[in-house]
């Protein structure tokens, strides 16, 4: 029969048209039993980005965000720890190697030199990210050896102008990292610590 | 519908000797790191004639070139293979590089050789004589200069090599603006005024290229043809893509693609970049898979590292690859439709299960589209639990449905069947000649899938059918795309159940990988077609020679055989059948 093809087609568009209202009943029941509601609520999202999804899909940006996983990565920052004295203790060591091994060659960085003898010191005197040329590849964070730049989550940068971030705008708190990248943190602040831990013990025996 | 193919043979490509059989006009090519053979620029369509008809080297993947500055020489390099599996075989042909450089053209034995040969005397200003429309194809009409020349620079040049110097440690920040502002990094031709050029004169070799002619009906009416732009601003074109198209009436007799407006001299910068900077760049070749795209870089950098992959990561090198196979072969369906007129609800249905696919890329390599997520001997970090339950529940549990669906929604739809059935053929013989890959090819009757012709990573460990179609028509290209999602569900299940715990990285994790000096070309079954990078190394952190090998790109030369004879609405329907993506046509 001619038609029938068609026909067919429109079974599923017609399924799927019910299956919006199938799921607006469940979740009627659940607002009921739990108290669970489909819209602006984290379990609401959940279930429209889980493999079990049906129905109305999309996400009511921005009242709803997507959940950014803990590898997201955005524009990166540069981490700062708190000193006992509040002072802002920077990890960066200004190596370079970030410089080095960043694709769009987007960051700058001067090193501070000691001005009584000259030599480097390791802390970063400025500090350049161009973000309208970073491609948020992610090297920087993951060839930094001192756990000093890393990947930030915040995407909502949107701006009328050109984004060149120095020292002030990249510095961000190890807390604050901790609060984005938790398992990558705790990960990181173990192994430095046996590190530290494997220093101190081989300065005792010597 | 679906053929098992025996496993390749396992004759190598070198097992004959070429040298002997054209004594004299072939030598062996023994630079350390290099294989292959150079051919004597004057025998080159005997030796290619005798590789296609006697030694069934029937499809010409790539043709490339390569300025070796320091010996002063211009090299073409070719790679033909074998459409029934197996090795294929690199010759190569060495010109002196003084202007005209010249070499003889290899369309009239493989015309897949056509875009192709443009593009090497576009970017590297290499003549192919007996070449019939030798014109730009990337670049501009006006363009100074080739490009791809180790002594071209461009408008923003820094300097030869990444990383710069300016940017530690004494890294005094200026905008690249602010350097060069717009106007001044543009280079002209002699005798050339911007301000006078009008477009007419280039066009007039493009629409002499076409044919047209005049014809007559019983009364002795005389009709004229008329020449047609499609693009590069046109909703059809997936992006700034143009099509010349001369019409008798509605019906298609000649086409030309023009293509570049998207061009950024994606060589150039893999070049000036080092062997990891061009990672991420890969990512924004074919934007929907980038996944694949890193595949193929690094096997290429792994082939000439020598390095073995760690055993887990070449599982989840192919279960991302699969994934990403079946995202796009599903935004393929949905766009496809988009092109047919249905507006956006089969995109939109296709849209949900790749957005869910992505999900899957984002929590495992940060980024859902540019995924930037394979390195060299391995991937770059483990799948996360969660999301490793979320790919099981997709493969097991959602997609087997979801693909169902859409062959019950649009399959035997009658409008769908009308306007595919029968519509863009392309023989097999053309097919095959005009070095098509991918579906295209596949669909065309020929059961050629790298994954199985000649197989990379662990594909040779996992049952799966090469899907063929005999028919040749847009109704094929759709069923083999459709099936194939199946029988990437079928390698998926495998590589789960497979996957071995331990390490993702075989080695450990530098900025600057050491790569001895030769040349490897890595090529996998992309979701579009063939997609090749062919590094040269020189022994420094960049890489001398980086090519890319586009499916969209090459699988276009086909484009004109599909559409002559067709409407000029169904134009629109078999470029969307072929699947380019303009991030990887262009480069």
């Amino acid at each position: 029969m001619y038609g029938k093809g068609i026909l067919k087609g429109l079974g599923v568009t017609w399924k799927r048209y019910w299956n919006t209202y199938i799921e607006d009943l469940a979740w009627f029941f659940r607002r009921l039993t739990g108290g669970q509601k489909r819209y602006y609520t984290p379990e609401g999202v959940a279930r429209r980005t889980s493999p079990d999804t049906r129905g109305i899909f999309t996400i009511q940006y921005p009242e709803e965000k997507l959940p950014t996983p803990e590898e997201f990565r955005y524009i990166p920052f540069l981490v700062y720890d708190e000193t006992e004295t509040d002072e802002k203790a920077v990890r960066c060591t200004s190596c370079g190697i970030c410089a080095k091994v960043c694709p769009p060659q987007c960051i700058w960085i001067v090193r501070t030199n000691d001005p009584k003898t000259g030599k480097p010191v390791p802390v970063p005197a400025e500090f350049y990210i161009d973000a309208d040329i970073c491609m948020n590849c992610g090297y920087c964070a993951e060839y930094c050896p001192f756990d000093a730049i890393k990947m930030d989550h915040d995407y909502e940068i949107a701006s009328y102008d050109r984004n060149v971030l120095n020292m002030q705008d990249l510095l961000k708190s190890a807390d604050y990292y901790a609060s984005i990248r938790p398992e990558n943190a705790t990960r990181e602040d173990e192994a430095r610590r046996a590190k530290e831990a494997a220093k101190a013990a081989k300065a005792a025996a010597a | 519908m679906a053929i098992q193919i025996p496993q390749t043979e396992t004759t190598p490509a070198e097992a004959f000797d070429l040298s002997a059989r054209f004594p004299g006009a072939v030598v062996a090519d023994g630079r350390p790191g290099y294989s292959g053979w150079i051919v004597n620029k004057d025998s080159l369509i005997e030796v290619a004639t005798f590789l296609r008809d006697e030694m069934s080297y029937d499809l010409l993947s790539s043709v490339t070139g390569v300025d070796y500055l320091p010996e002063e020489k211009m090299e073409v390099v070719y790679q033909a293979y074998k459409t029934t599996g197996g090795p294929g075989i690199f010759f190569k042909v060495q010109v002196p590089r003084v202007d005209p450089i010249e070499v003889p053209s290899v369309i009239h034995i493989w015309s897949g050789a056509d875009l192709q040969e443009r593009e090497i005397w576009d970017l590297y200003g290499i003549k192919f004589t007996g070449h019939p429309d030798l014109r730009r194809i990337l670049t501009w009409e006006g363009f100074a200069g080739h490009p791809m020349r180790k002594d071209w620079q461009e408008g923003f040049y820094e300097e030869d090599t990444k990383p710069f110097k300016s940017r530690w440690p004494e890294g005094k920040f200026v905008s690249s603006e602010e350097k060069n502002p717009f106007s001044d990094n543009l280079k002209f031709p002699d005798k050339f005024d911007p301000e006078r050029w009008t477009p007419t004169d280039p066009e007039e070799a493009l629409y002499a290229s076409l044919k047209k002619a005049v014809t007559k009906n019983e009364e002795g009416l005389e009709t004229e043809q008329i020449i047609v732009n499609m693009g590069p601003q046109h909703p059809s074109t997936h992006g700034v893509f143009r099509a010349v198209v001369v019409l008798d009436g509605e019906t298609v007799t000649s086409l030309k693609p023009v293509m570049g407006y998207l061009h950024r001299n994606h060589e150039k910068i893999g070049e000036r970049n080092t062997f990891l900077q061009n990672m991420p760049y890969t990512d924004r070749l074919d934007y929907f898979n980038s996944m694949s795209n890193n595949w193929g870089y690094a096997l290429a950098v792994e082939k000439l590292m020598g390095i073995e992959v760690a055993e887990r990561a070449e599982y989840i090198r192919v279960i991302m690859a699969e994934l990403s196979r079946i995202q796009n072969h599903l935004i393929w369906v949905g766009m496809m439709l988009n092109d047919l007129g249905t507006y956006f609800t089969p995109a939109l249905y296709a849209f949900e299960e790749r957005e869910l696919i992505l999900d899957v890329f984002e929590a495992a390599s940060g980024s859902r589209m540019m995924c930037n997520y394979y390195r060299f001997g391995g991937v770059v970090r483990d799948v996360p639990a969660e999301a490793f339950e979320k790919i099981k529940g997709l493969v097991y549990d959602r997609l087997p449905g979801k693909i169902e669906e859409f062959e019950r929604f649009l399959s035997e739809n009658e409008v769908l069947l009308s306007r595919l059935v029968g519509v863009g053929y392309l023989s097999t013989e053309d097919a095959i000649a005009t070095s098509t890959t991918g579906p295209v090819l596949r669909a065309s009757g020929v059961p050629y899938d790298i994954r199985r012709a000649d197989p990379y990573g662990i594909y040779d460990r996992f049952d799966f059918d090469v899907v063929t179609r005999p028919e040749s028509d847009m109704y094929a290209r759709y069923v083999v795309r459709i099936e194939e999602m199946r029988q990437s569900l079928r390698i998926l299940e495998q590589a789960i159940k497979g996957i071995p715990e331990g390490p993702v990285l075989s080695a450990k994790p530098v900025y600057q990988v050491r790569v001895p000096a030769g040349e490897a070309y890595g090529r996998i079954e992309s979701p579009k077609g063939e997609l090749g990078f062919y590094v040269i190394s020189n022994g420094k952190p960049n890489p001398w020679r980086y090519h890319v090998r586009a499916p969209s790109f090459i699988n276009l030369t086909a484009l004109e055989l599909m559409c002559v004879g067709n409407k000029v609405a169904d134009f629109v329907a078999i470029l969307g059948a072929i699947d380019i993506v303009l991030g990887e046509l262009d480069r």
